[in-house]
Order: C-alpha cells, then sequence, then structure tokens
C-alpha cells in the first residue's frame, strides 16, 4: 500500500511540476509583469527597482524555482487589480465554489444512481424510455441556457427563488457557508441543480450500462438461482458491482464540476472561484489566473489519487494486491 | 417406479421467439426424478441439457420461453408459479451448482456473508445462527480451516475450494432437489473427482434429488443411478446407467457410447458419430438424429419417435436389440 501510495504521489508531483511551468510561462510573458503593475507615470528608477524586486533579473531556472517554492507556500503574489494577496483573495472564494460542486457531486448521485438503476431493471417501461430520452436531452442542453430558464421560471415569474449571489452566509472559522441560513440554502438550489443536471445523466447512464451488464454476469445468475430477493439481486449483488466505475467517475469529475462552475458561477453571479476567474481574465490579472489554474489542478491531482485509494478500499482485490506490493492481475 | 417422483417433467417445450419466429429448442422433454435419486444428463454441446435445468429453476429470460408442458416439485405444479413464489422456492427446495466456479461468486462479498444471506432468506433463523451454520457447511464441504476461511473474499480461494463453496451455497437451505450443470468441467482433471465425489455424498447424506449435467460418462457411471441421453432438445434414451451404458438401445446413444475410450471396452478402436448436431430451426423431420444415422428408414424421415414409460427407454423406430451388443 504505501509503496501504491508512493508511486502515485510521485506522478501527482509530476502533473503538478508541469502546471507550474505553465502557469509560469504565463505569468512571466504574458505581458511583462512590471508594466502591469506599475501605472505609466512610474519613472526607469522604479521601474528597475521593482524588476530586482521580484527577481526578473534572475536566470530563468531561479525564477522558476522561486515561483514553485513560493507556490507551494501558497504565496502567488498580489493581484494587480486590488493589491490583495491573491491566496487569500481565491481562499475567501473556495467556499462558495467548494459548496456549489459538493452539492451538485450529491445531486448527481442522490438521483443518478436510482434513476440508472430503475432504467436498467425496468428497461421496458414507459417511464424508463422516457427517463433515458430526457438523459439525451439534459446532455446537449448547454448549462447556461438551463440557468438562465431556471431564473425566468423560478426566480421572474414565480419569484420562489433569488436569481443571484449567495444569501445570506455564516463564517465559521475561515470558512464560510451559506448552508446554514435559510436564504443561503435557497440561493443554492438553482446554480446546484444547474452544475448537476449533465452530472445527473452521466451517473444515470453509467449505472444503468453498468446495471445491464452486470446483470448478464454469471454470479447474478447464481444469487437469483439461490433464491435471493430481488432487492438483494439489484442493491446488494448488482449495484454494488457497479459502483466503483462510479465512484471514479463521480472524483474525477468534481474536477470538471469545479472547472464549469465557472459558467454556472458567471450565470448566478455566485461569489466563487470561477466567478473570480472570470473577472481576472477582464482586468487581465495575471498572477490570480496562474493561481487559480494552479489551485484547480492541484484540485484534480488531489481528486485522482483520493479515487485510486477509494478503489483500493472497495475493491478487496486490489486491496491485497496493494498491500503486497505486487501486481499480480487477479 | 412405485414411489412418487420428486421432479417431474412433462412435455416441456422452450422456444426462444427470434425475428424469424419461435425457435423450438426443447421439444416434448419428459423425465421423473425420484427422491435420493441422481439423474445423469449428457448429450452434446447444444443438446439442451442446460436449457432444461434453466427451466426447472424457472430461470428461463427472454426471449425464451417455456410454451408447453409441466414441471412438478413434489406434486406441485411449479412451471407457472408466480414470480415471487418461485423465487422463494429457488434455493429453498431446489439448489443449482453452475459450471463456472470463477464467475459464481460475488467477487466483493466474503463468501461467508453470501452464504449467510442466502439462509437468512430461506430459513427463520438468527444471523448468529446463520453463520454457525454456514462455518458447519463450510466444513462439511470440506474448506480446511473454515472458521478463517469463512470471512475471505472468493479471489483468495482456488477453483476447487470456490467450487466447494458454491455447493455450500446451493445445500444452505437443504434443497430436495439439485441441479447441478456441469459442477466440474471448469475444474483441473485432479480436482474433478473429489468433487464429484463430494456431490454425491451430500446428496446421498442429505437425501436430495439431484439432475446431474455432465460430459464425462465416467462420472455418469460412478454416480448416478439413471442416465438421460439428450439430442437437439429432445431425450434420445432414459433409463438406469448399468443398462443404458451396456446396452444401449439409441443408435445415438451407441455411438455416443463407442466414442467414449474406456479401459472396460475390448475392442479399442474408438468410433466417433458422423456429422454434426442440427442446429435449432433446422431440425428435421421425424427422429432428429436420422441424417446421421445408419439404421434409419423412411419411417425415421417422416414420424418422430416417441419414448415409452419402460424404466429403460430409447426414442427410436428401430432400437438395437441385445443381439446387436454380441
Ligand atoms: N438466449 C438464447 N437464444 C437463442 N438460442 C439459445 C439461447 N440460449 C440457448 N440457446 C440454444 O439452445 C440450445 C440448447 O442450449 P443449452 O445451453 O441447453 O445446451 P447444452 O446442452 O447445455 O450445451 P453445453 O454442453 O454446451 O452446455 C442451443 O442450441 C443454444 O444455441
Ligand atoms: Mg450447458
Amino acid at each position: 500500500m504505501l509503496f501504491f501510495i508512493a508511486k502515485r504521489l510521485v506522478n501527482a508531483a509530476g502533473v503538478m511540476l508541469t502546471v507550474a511551468l505553465i502557469a509560469f510561462i504565463i505569468f512571466r510573458f504574458v505581458g511583462d509583469p512590471v508594466e502591469l503593475m506599475l501605472n505609466e507615470q512610474a519613472s526607469q528608477a522604479q521601474r528597475d527597482e521593482l524588476r530586482q524586486r521580484l527577481g526578473l533579473n534572475n536566470n530563468m531556472l531561479v525564477q522558476f524555482a522561486t515561483f514553485v517554492a513560493n507556490a507551494a507556500r501558497g504565496d502567488f503574489g498580489i493581484s494587480y487589480r486590488n493589491q490583495q494577496e491573491v491566496f487569500t483573495l481565491i481562499a475567501e472564494r473556495f467556499p462558495a465554489t467548494f459548496e456549489l460542486v459538493l452539492m451538485a457531486t450529491f445531486l448527481s448521485l442522490a438521483i443518478g444512481i436510482p434513476l440508472g438503476v430503475y432504467t436498467a431493471i425496468r428497461r421496458d417501461t414507459v417511464l424508463a424510455r422516457l427517463l433515458e430520452f430526457i438523459s439525451v436531452l439534459g446532455v446537449s442542453l448547454p448549462s447556461f441556457a438551463l440557468g438562465i430558464l431556471l431564473i425566468l421560471l423560478f426566480s421572474v415569474t414565480l419569484q420562489w427563488l433569488p436569481a443571484f449571489g449567495r444569501g445570506e452566509v455564516v463564517q465559521i472559522g475561515g470558512w464560510s457557508t451559506g448552508l446554514l441560513t435559510p436564504s443561503g440554502r435557497l440561493a443554492l438550489i438553482m446554480p446546484s441543480v444547474t452544475l448537476s443536471l449533465f452530472q445527473i445523466t452521466l451517473v444515470m447512464r453509467l449505472v444503468r450500462a453498468e446495471m445491464l451488464e452486470t446483470m448478464r454476469t454469471e454470479f447474478i445468475r447464481f444469487a437469483r438461482a439461490r433464491g435471493l430477493t430481488d432487492r438483494a439481486v439489484h442493491f446488494r449483488y448488482a449495484l454494488r458491482n457497479c459502483l466503483m466505475p462510479v465512484i471514479t467517475v463521480t472524483g474525477l469529475q468534481i474536477g470538471n464540476l469545479i472547472a464549469f462552475a465557472l459558467v454556472t458561477e458567471t450565470v448566478f453571479q455566485w461569489p466563487g472561484m470561477g466567478l473570480l476567474f472570470v473577472q481576472a481574465v477582464t482586468f487581465v490579472d495575471i498572477p490570480v489566473m496562474a493561481a487559480y489554474l494552479m489551485m484547480v489542478s492541484f484540485i484534480f491531482v488531489t481528486l485522482n489519487l483520493a479515487v485510486d485509494l477509494a478503489y483500493a478500499y472497495v475493491d478487496p482485490r486490489l486491496r491485497e494486491d496493494a498491500v503486497a506490493g505486487t501486481a499480480n492481475g487477479r | 417406479m412405485t414411489e412418487t417422483p420428486l421432479l417431474s417433467v412433462r412435455d416441456l417445450k422452450l422456444v426462444f421467439d427470434g425475428r424469424k419466429g419461435p425457435l423450438t429448442a426443447l421439444d416434448g422433454v419428459s423425465f421423473d426424478i425420484r427422491p435420493g435419486e441422481i439423474l445423469g444428463v449428457v448429450g452434446e454441446s447444444g443438446a439442451g441439457k442446460s436449457l432444461t435445468g434453466t427451466a426447472v429453476i424457472g430461470l428461463v429470460d427472454p426471449p425464451g420461453r417455456i410454451a408447453g408442458g409441466s414441471i412438478h416439485l413434489a406434486g406441485q405444479r411449479i412451471d407457472n408459479l408466480p414470480a415471487e413464489a418461485m423465487r422463494a422456492l429457488r434455493g429453498r427446495r431446489i439448489g443449482a451448482i453452475f459450471q463456472d466456479p470463477l464467475t459464481s461468486l460475488h467477487p466483493l462479498l466474503k463468501v461467508g456473508d453470501q452464504i449467510v444471506e442466502t439462509i437468512l432468506t430461506h430459513l427463520p433463523v438468527s444471523r448468529t445462527e446463520a453463520r454457525a451454520r454456514a462455518l458447519d457447511l463450510l466444513e462439511q464441504v470440506g474448506i480446511p480451516a473454515a472458521s478463517t476461511r469463512i470471512d475471505h473474499y472468493p479471489h483468495q480461494f482456488s477453483g476447487g475450494m470456490r467450487q466447494r463453496v458454491v455447493i455450500a451455497l446451493a445445500l444452505c437451505a437443504e434443497p430436495d432437489l439439485i441441479i447441478a450443470d456441469e459442477p466440474t468441467t471448469a475444474l483441473d482433471v485432479s480436482i474433478q473427482a473429489q468433487i464429484t465425489s463430494l456431490i454425491k455424498r451430500l446428496c446421498r447424506e442429505k437425501g436430495a434429488a439431484t439432475m446431474l449435467v455432465t460430459h464425462d460418462m465416467g462420472v455418469i457411471a460412478e454416480t448416478a443411478d439413471r442416465v438421460a441421453v439428450m439430442y437437439a432438445g429432445r431425450i434420445a434414451e432414459i433409463g438406469p446407467v448399468a443398462e443404458v451404458t451396456r446396452r444401449p438401445r439409441h443408435p445415438y446413444t451407441a455411438g455416443l457410447m463407442a466414442s467414449i475410450p474406456s479401459v472396460l471396452r475390448r475392442n479399442a478402436t474408438l468410433q466417433q458419430i458422423d456429422g454434426a448436431m442440427p442446429r435449432l430451426g433446422a431440425i428435421p423431420p421425424g427422429c432428429s438424429f436420422n441424417p446421421r444415422c445408419a439404421r434409419a428408414t423412411e419411417l425415421c424421415r417422416t414420424l418422430q419417435p416417441t419414448l415409452g414409460l419402460q424404466a429403460h427407454e430409447a426414442a427410436c423406430h428401430h432400437p438395437l436389440v441385445e443381439a446387436d451388443h454380441g
């Protein structure tokens, strides 16, 4: 197991270094940092002084090493736009995105899995066919369109839900949560539904396909031959066998959700990292962009690692191989 | 045949609904198994042996369906039971053992849990009692160190050991009837005999009637009381093992016996039956074996022979008689 974890950690570090290089190149070469940080009237002396202080005269390799070392400590420099620490800026926005993505993931599993099971085991019913049809629509409907439709219906026409923002938030330590206030929870509904729609259909179709596949296996036939109830056969035997791919896909999709949250956050003016990034782009606020890139990659890589470990936990066969540090297939 | 049969299959017809209309896979299959008796079922691949077993345990899935005949278990008709009643019967009164122990067990559940769950489904016992019973069963089927093995996963067992677990699962609610579909085909030759004798011993001990499907005439000779020879979805011959093996009446059975290497047989030359079994939908009229049969006459090509009610019967218009066996 230790060997397995170590191997995955080395991979993860490699990926992060590559991303850091890209972020560094953006930071260093998309426009001159000095020009972007100082105003028009700054003197040449001031420029040189800043150039020296930022270490821009050093050897490229040293500059990159410094960049990586700083990033590892969470130091991404100062925002060009409002002179705040980039890290604090992002840290403030992170809880909003996190809660949105968490809720969307929860919805995708809570709705997607039952629908997937239903459409697999009752696949000849009209309802199952209808659900499949809707799932195809769900995939092709862009999320911003759904967001706008929801706003039109529930905010403008019915006036049940707020059209934008996070509602009232409560600070717990450094974390701002909207889950504890009624207005915060109401505000979360439409953004999370919008963000999860694609995910729900994805989970549903994945579960359906895996269930159909599993239902054809010998161990399901044998379970039925032993007279186990349909409930045990479907949920304890078949669904359990489908959970691994679902875990994988869901885990990996959290990264995508964070990325896609950008669109949802823009539509609902949700004060998360995505919105921050969109604002940073409009102001050419390079440090924020570079930091966002690295943070999102870091989350991606961490999730990958977590998925691998979860896999090993769910499948006893993998667990054992991993413990023994061998890879003998079965 | 004084005792009432435990399992009685009559004129069973099973069809697959295809695009070109129904294909008949089983046609007029009839046989009985008495309590405690082991009926061997042999025949070429595709003869319908597995389908017969599947029909008895009520697991024929679309596009297949039972299109005629009846199946009685201890006098009760079971082929038209509601799904839930049939489910309660499976595992409780009819146990099934499948061919491949590597794929029969759920890979992610401990073997003990799979047994306990099956026991709890059928018997009114507590979880603790079920576990004790599971442990007892694992010992009965010959799993060493059963008390630790009970918490192992299937992949931690060898093929032979897994088949023992499968047998424990099939027997865990003490069924009266066991359907064993090629229980040793997927195993090492060295283990086959052990598993066969285990099945035989347990069936005898528990007094369970058994339908044992196999390709191995040696296994039949050693294990079974009676044997049914299937050909193209029909029973060609049925009777006591000694009778059928020594004095086969159906030319197909005779050919089958001649194609089996045997230390007992004096004529050492192996024979094989020319031609191949017809595909479903291409079964000739009359006796389905007639194109491959040296004894076939016009009668065989037009009229389908039937089985009588004697202990040893062959569905043949021109059965081999004593003189033919020299
Ligand atoms: N789902 C299906 N659709 C169409 N035909 C089928 C289906 N399942 C089985 N059959 C046909 O039914 C016939 C009998 O099959 P069965 O599995 O009972 O043969 P078997 O005697 O058990 O052969 P084997 O020795 O290979 O196990 C075969 O011709 C097979 O092709
Ligand atoms: Mg078969």
